[in-house]
């Protein structure tokens, strides 16, 4: 990978980091309601895992599915950003045409096929759709971001039973970031490392990597992309992480300690990987601040603007989208 | 025509959908090599394979959910559980995914599933595996769910749902699967809206719908031979409710009777009949009726399950008192 698309994996993160703090902006100024969960201090793992998949090319692409926690996985799947902030705002020309909000980004046309409000529910989800790519034998695959308490649901052992017996072509992405909300993986689960708890479990592949460089992000994530894709086989890859905000705004953090939240900002995947370009000579300190600074103004005057100058649905639409708008009688009649 | 069970007729349907649509597949437990319980999907997996004849690990929440994910990307998976009482297992995935994918999409995701399930009492099957839920799934916006009382209507809706691109849950009985009926030997389908009058009638309206429409039936020719000439509706689909059909007929008789043979705390009766007081109260010449199963979990002694859950006497005796004869 040359300097120029370590630079622009590096606007990529920054573009994150400052999209998910204007969400938490305008979260505060009320335009933005409901949970809001936010991915900062994680980039480094859908950044880097989405960048080894084929994302970004629209329905040719891999399959990707997520939680609640789920903007910056559209954004790298290829969702707009204009758009995914829009359905923040509750607009209709949101993602989810405002129907869902910050839970539920779905983008069909990037093949990000949704966030899922419901802890582990997205586990057979993302079987479910390898299991169509394999059907259809398009060589696609299905990736599945999930935190580490997710883990401890009955889909997780369902699912990766399944896909192991089944030989589906998906991969599970395990982002540990130490909590499940506020209760330490120390005090909810008695396998701390994930990656154990699938290998001789489920006969699936599995491995425990740092989840702040994204070079070993990518580095790992390439290699098990190619394992699923060539061997249409499930792997399952653990990233150590962690999340500097609050699970979701109403949290205060009571359940860390400040000491523990700055040893892992030492380790800033953002940081990691510009103090690594300015030392390779690839970027200096000034170029660093212009791309904040553009970053800034895109959001804004794009981003920003879009979302604010948007239409909300009409209520009169209500009743959209429960069944199928325009069924076909002969299947739904009424019976005559 | 021809003389058809009811497994046959959905086994029927299946196979001929799957003929038809490369991407109509078949999840369960058991219905691959073992043929289905209830025969359903018998000889197919020689027929189709393993890869469209899926056989399931006891994992409902999530081969469901798995069906449901590879809809989202044009599969078309016909999802058997083995009793409803199962489902309960699949609930999350069914009424927080399937139910609701395509409104939190903005109508961008589709999930077209068809899960098939018999729901009602057998033969002494005790407290948990005799669950109905008819109206557990029928409060779920976002679904469909429909009963087909026979041969006619398994065959005809199964292929309909399939190609519906909405989650359709249909749900059968253990008691229907060897009911014989002569169906077409044509193709055809049947749609999933709309109740139908199954019995023509001008003194009382019974609504039934699975196994309760058979219920009806025989009533209605108890009722015949006291002079009473009763209608009887089969309501076929319990989401949506054909609330038009109901409404002429009570128009036209003045008396009605709902038999379900769930319980009826926020049940079918319930729903029907306030539908009833909302469209034609004033139709009415006498309070409606409702028969039902006892509030009790489903016991297993067999005259207490008996007098648990409704007969064709029940009905009888409740279109009497609709008709104030006793
Ligand atoms: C089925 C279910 N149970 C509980 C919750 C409440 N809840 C939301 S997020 C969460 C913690 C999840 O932790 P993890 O999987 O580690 O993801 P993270 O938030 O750390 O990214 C819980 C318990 C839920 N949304 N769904
Ligand atoms: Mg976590």
């Amino acid at each position: 990978m040359n300097d120029s698309d370590k630079i622009r994996l590096l606007r990529d993160m920054i573009f994150y980091r400052r999209f998910e703090d204007r969400c938490f902006e305008a979260y505060v100024e009320r335009k933005i309601g409901g949970f809001l969960h936010l991915y900062s201090g994680q980039e480094a793992v859908a950044t880097g895992v989405l960048e080894m998949a084929n994302v970004g090319v629209g329905e040719k692409g891999d399959y990707v599915i997520t939680g609640y926690r789920d903007h910056v996985h559209a954004l790298k799947a290829g969702a707009p950003a204009r758009e995914i902030m829009a359905e923040l705002y509750g607009k209709e020309t949101g993602s989810s045409r405002g129907r869902g909000g910050s839970m539920h980004i779905f983008d069909p046309t990037a093949n990000f096929m949704g966030g899922y409000a419901l802890v582990g529910q997205p586990f057979p989800l993302a079987a479910g759709l390898a299991l169509g790519c394999k059907h259809k034998k398009t060589n696609q695959i299905a990736i599945c971001f999930l935190g580490d308490g997710a883990n401890n649901q009955g889909t997780f052992h369902e699912t990766l039973n399944m896909a192991s017996v089944w030989n589906l072509p998906v991969l599970f992405v395990c982002e540990n970031n130490g909590y499940a909300i506020g209760t330490h993986i120390d005090r909810s689960t008695a396998q701390t490392d994930q990656y154990k708890r699938v290998d001789t479990a489920y006969n699936i592949k599995s491995s425990q990597h740092d989840g702040m460089d994204i070079d070993i992000v990518m580095e790992e994530a390439k290699k098990a992309v190619d394992y699923v894709r060539n061997e249409q086989k499930p792997y399952f890859i653990e990233f150590m992480t962690y999340r500097y905000r609050g699970h979701s705004m109403s949290d205060a953090k009571g359940y860390r300690t400040k000491e523990e939240e700055a040893e892992w900002e030492k380790r800033d995947p953002i940081k990691i990987l510009s103090d690594r370009l300015i030392k390779s000579g690839a970027l200096k300190q000034a170029d660093i601040k212009k791309m904040e600074n553009e970053i800034h103004d895109e959001i804004e005057n794009d981003v920003i603007k879009f979302a604010e100058e948007s239409p909300e649905p009409d209520v009169a639409d209500l009743n959209k989208y429960v069944l199928d708008d325009n069924p076909d009688p002969r299947w739904i009649g009424p019976l005559k | 025509m021809a003389e058809t069970a009811y497994w046959e007729a959905i086994q029927r349907a299946h196979d001929e959908e799957m003929t038809n649509d490369p991407l109509v597949i078949a999840m369960g437990e058991d219905i691959g090599v073992a043929g289905g319980t209830y025969k359903a999907t018998a000889g197919l997996y020689d027929k189709y394979g393993a890869e469209r004849i899926i056989d399931c690990p006891i994992s409902e929440n999530s081969y469901t959910g798995i069906g449901i994910g590879a809809s989202m990307i044009g599969m078309r998976p016909i999802i058997e559980i083995m009793s409803i009482n199962f489902a309960l297992l699949a609930l999350d995935t069914l009424v927080n995914a399937a139910a609701k994918i395509r409104y939190m999409s903005g109508g961008r995701v589709s999930c077209p599933i068809v899960m098939r399930t018999p729901g009602g009492t057998a033969h002494q099957l005790a407290a948990q595996h005799s669950a109905r839920l008819a109206r557990m799934f029928m409060s779920t916006s976002g679904l469909r769910v429909v009963t087909p009382r026979g041969p006619l209507d398994a065959y005809g809706m199964l292929k309909s749902a399939v190609r519906s691109n909405d989650p359709v849950i249909i749900i059968e009985h253990e008691r229907m699967y060897n009911l014989k009926e002569d169906i077409p030997e044509e193709e055809y389908f049947r749609p999933l809206e709309g109740a139908e009058v199954v019995r023509q009638g001008e003194d009382i309206t019974l609504i039934g719908y699975n196994f309760s429409v058979h219920l009806c039936l025989e009533a209605a020719k108890k009722l015949e031979a006291d002079g009473v000439s009763a209608e009887v509706v089969d309501l076929r689909s319990l989401k949506p409710i054909d609330r038009e059909t109901i409404r002429r007929s009570v128009e036209k008789t003045h008396r009605v009777l709902v038999a379900e043979e769930d319980e009826a705390p926020v049940g079918v009766g319930s729903e029907i009949i306030t539908g009833i007081m909302e469209d034609c109260f004033f139709a009415l010449d006498s309070q409606p009726v409702r028969i039902h199963a006892a509030d009790v979990p489903v016991p297993y002694n067999h005259k207490l399950e008996q007098a648990a859950i409704p007969d064709v006497d029940d009905v009888y005796q409740g279109a009497l008192k609709a008709l104030g004869k006793i």
